[in-house]
């Protein structure tokens, strides 16, 4: 998954990666290291990789401003029009399920121009017709202020990307050892696909030599349960 | 303005009030929770800026909490956030879902003393239909271009902990600026301290640069390891093994009953 991320975020300026996002966080560390310096990263919650100096606000006014290209957005539910629900399941006063909060989706996802959604588990009760609340949107109508929003969906399984103007995701490629059967089986949405639905690239070794090195050491600062777990980095003690 | 101890710095939290808390990597004052759970604290409308972990969790578990404003809890590595989740499902606790930079900007409106800000985003967002108090307004430069108004947030005290702090009350923040934003939106601000600085940080410039002044600063009280069992970024990381050990008891209520005899009620008043 993270490898697929580094090939999306491509050749942006500035990717900055939210709170629970691991994943994104390797894969937005890794193209840093490839890309010698580019793009910058910032890493909420991080105090070592991060340009920011102005508080938690410096990453929403940076993004308002159009001064972030990439971010990432994922959900408890993810329905077939990209819209994402981080809050609850059921009736919103009394949910069957309460998720922790939406916390910057319902802005970022208007005003970051690339915004990246992923999903560890791809199920029918994750990716779904309809969510139940909607954190944020995947679309606005023309009138409402909008820089940015969807570009994909990438999951433990596949990689979709998303159609802003039809409003709907087509399957890029499948990752391997996947098939596109079970893709099929485990999406609540409907979406489009080619008649010969690619396999998903695996990743260089020179990235999966970046990832296993430098970045698994900085993503032990904000991630240490993950990078202890993934690369067996233990934790560094900060000064 | 130097407390003696914890207890005498919390007495501006009185029940009922609006209480402002840090987020996680900024320094959240753990050691004063746990003084404000052993304390009985009733009612508290708590603003989580702009999100929060552990500390909501304990506080709304321990039946502290009548309102919570915030655009996340979760233990982050650690799991969902137990006691908040049960809490809304019950209905035990009253969310107002936001979003971080909402936050952000009523604490700004509120810094500024003017009654809103205006935010891009949220048009088409359920959350503005749960939320009364935000207002959908044509924009008055242009007009056809609808934009969200939220209001200023009017608290009564902040609380954060930090590095150090000088005798005049001065606090080093460094560069968790949104610490100063909450000092200063809020009428009173108290803030525990790893340990006290010698001399004045307002003295030299490159301290200065990242000091809260004194001047917002109602009490503060020094509380070595405050944000155990959170990291203090920049000090110390977050006590694993504590914070799983949390997870597992906080999944059920008689399981966080204990968790809060052994570490909360347990621990001395400090």
């Amino acid at each position: 998954m993270a490898d697929v991320i580094v090939r999306l975020i491509g050749d942006a300026r500035h990717v900055a990666v939210g709170n629970a996002s691991p994943i994104p966080a390797t894969a937005a560390l890794a193209a840093h290291a490839l890309g010698h310096g580019r793009p910058y990263v910032s890493l909420l919650g991080s105090v070592g990789q991060t340009f920011f100096t102005d508080g938690g606000r410096e990453l929403f006014d940076c993004a308002g401003q159009g001064r972030l290209d990439v971010f990432f957005l994922s959900g408890g539910q993810i329905d077939g029009e990209a819209n994402i629900n981080l809050v609850s399941i059921g009736d919103y006063r009394q949910p069957k399920v309460r998720f922790p909060g939406s916390f910057g989706a319902a802005y970022l996802y208007y005003v970051v121009p690339r915004v990246i959604l992923f999903r560890t588990d791809h199920s029918r009760r994750s990716l779904v017709e309809q969510v139940d609340f909607v954190s944020a949107p995947g679309t606005s109508p023309p009138h409402v202020f909008r820089t940015g929003g969807p570009i994909a969906l990438v999951t433990n399984r596949c990689l979709f990307s998303f159609d802003r103007a039809r409003k709907r995701f087509t399957l890029s490629s499948v990752h391997p050892g996947h098939t596109l059967e079970e893709v099929i089986e485990n999406t609540g949405f409907a979406f489009d696909r080619p008649s010969e639905v690619p396999t998903t690239p695996p990743p260089s070794p020179e990235t999966l030599q970046v990832m296993r090195g430098v970045v698994a050491r900085e993503l032990s600062e904000v991630y240490p349960q993950f990078a202890a777990a993934v690369f067996g980095i233990e934790q560094r003690r900060a000064g | 303005m130097l407390a003696g101890n914890i207890a005498e710095a919390l007495a501006p939290i009185v029940d009922g009030c609006t209480l402002l808390i840090a987020r996680e990597s900024s320094g959240a004052a753990m050691e004063a929770t746990r003084a404000l759970i052993r304390r009985g604290v009733r009612r508290l409308h708590l603003v989580a800026c702009p999100t929060s972990t552990l500390q909501a969790d304990l506080l709304i578990g321990a039946g502290c909490v009548e309102t919570i404003e915030t655009s996340a809890v979760s233990l982050g590595e650690f799991g969902a956030a137990p006691r908040f989740a049960e809490a809304v499902r019950t209905g035990a606790v009253r969310v107002l879902d936001a979003t971080c930079p909402a936050v952000h900007a009523a604490l700004q409106a509120a810094e500024k003393g003017v009654p809103f800000m205006p935010l891009r985003g949220l048009i088409g967002s359920d959350l503005v239909r749960q939320r009364p108090d935000w207002r959908v307004v044509d924009n008055p430069f242009l007009p056809g271009d609808p934009i969200v108004l939220v209001p200023a947030v009017n608290a009564d005290v902040a609380l954060f902990h930090a590095p150090m702090a000088d005798r005049d009350g001065n606090v080093w923040i460094g560069t968790n600026r949104e610490l100063l934003t909450m000092a200063h939106a809020a009428r009173k601000t108290v803030a525990t301290v790893e340990r006290l600085h010698d001399g004045n940080l307002l003295a030299d410039p490159l301290l200065a640069a990242g000091t809260l002044a004194g001047f917002y600063v109602e009490t503060v009280a020094v509380a070595p390891r405050g944000a155990w069992p959170l990291p203090l970024p920049g000090h110390y990381p977050a006590d694993a093994t504590h914070l799983t050990e949390y997870a597992r008891l906080a999944a059920t209520g008689d399981g966080f009953a204990r968790y809060l005899d052994q570490h909360v009620h347990a621990q001395r008043a400090a």
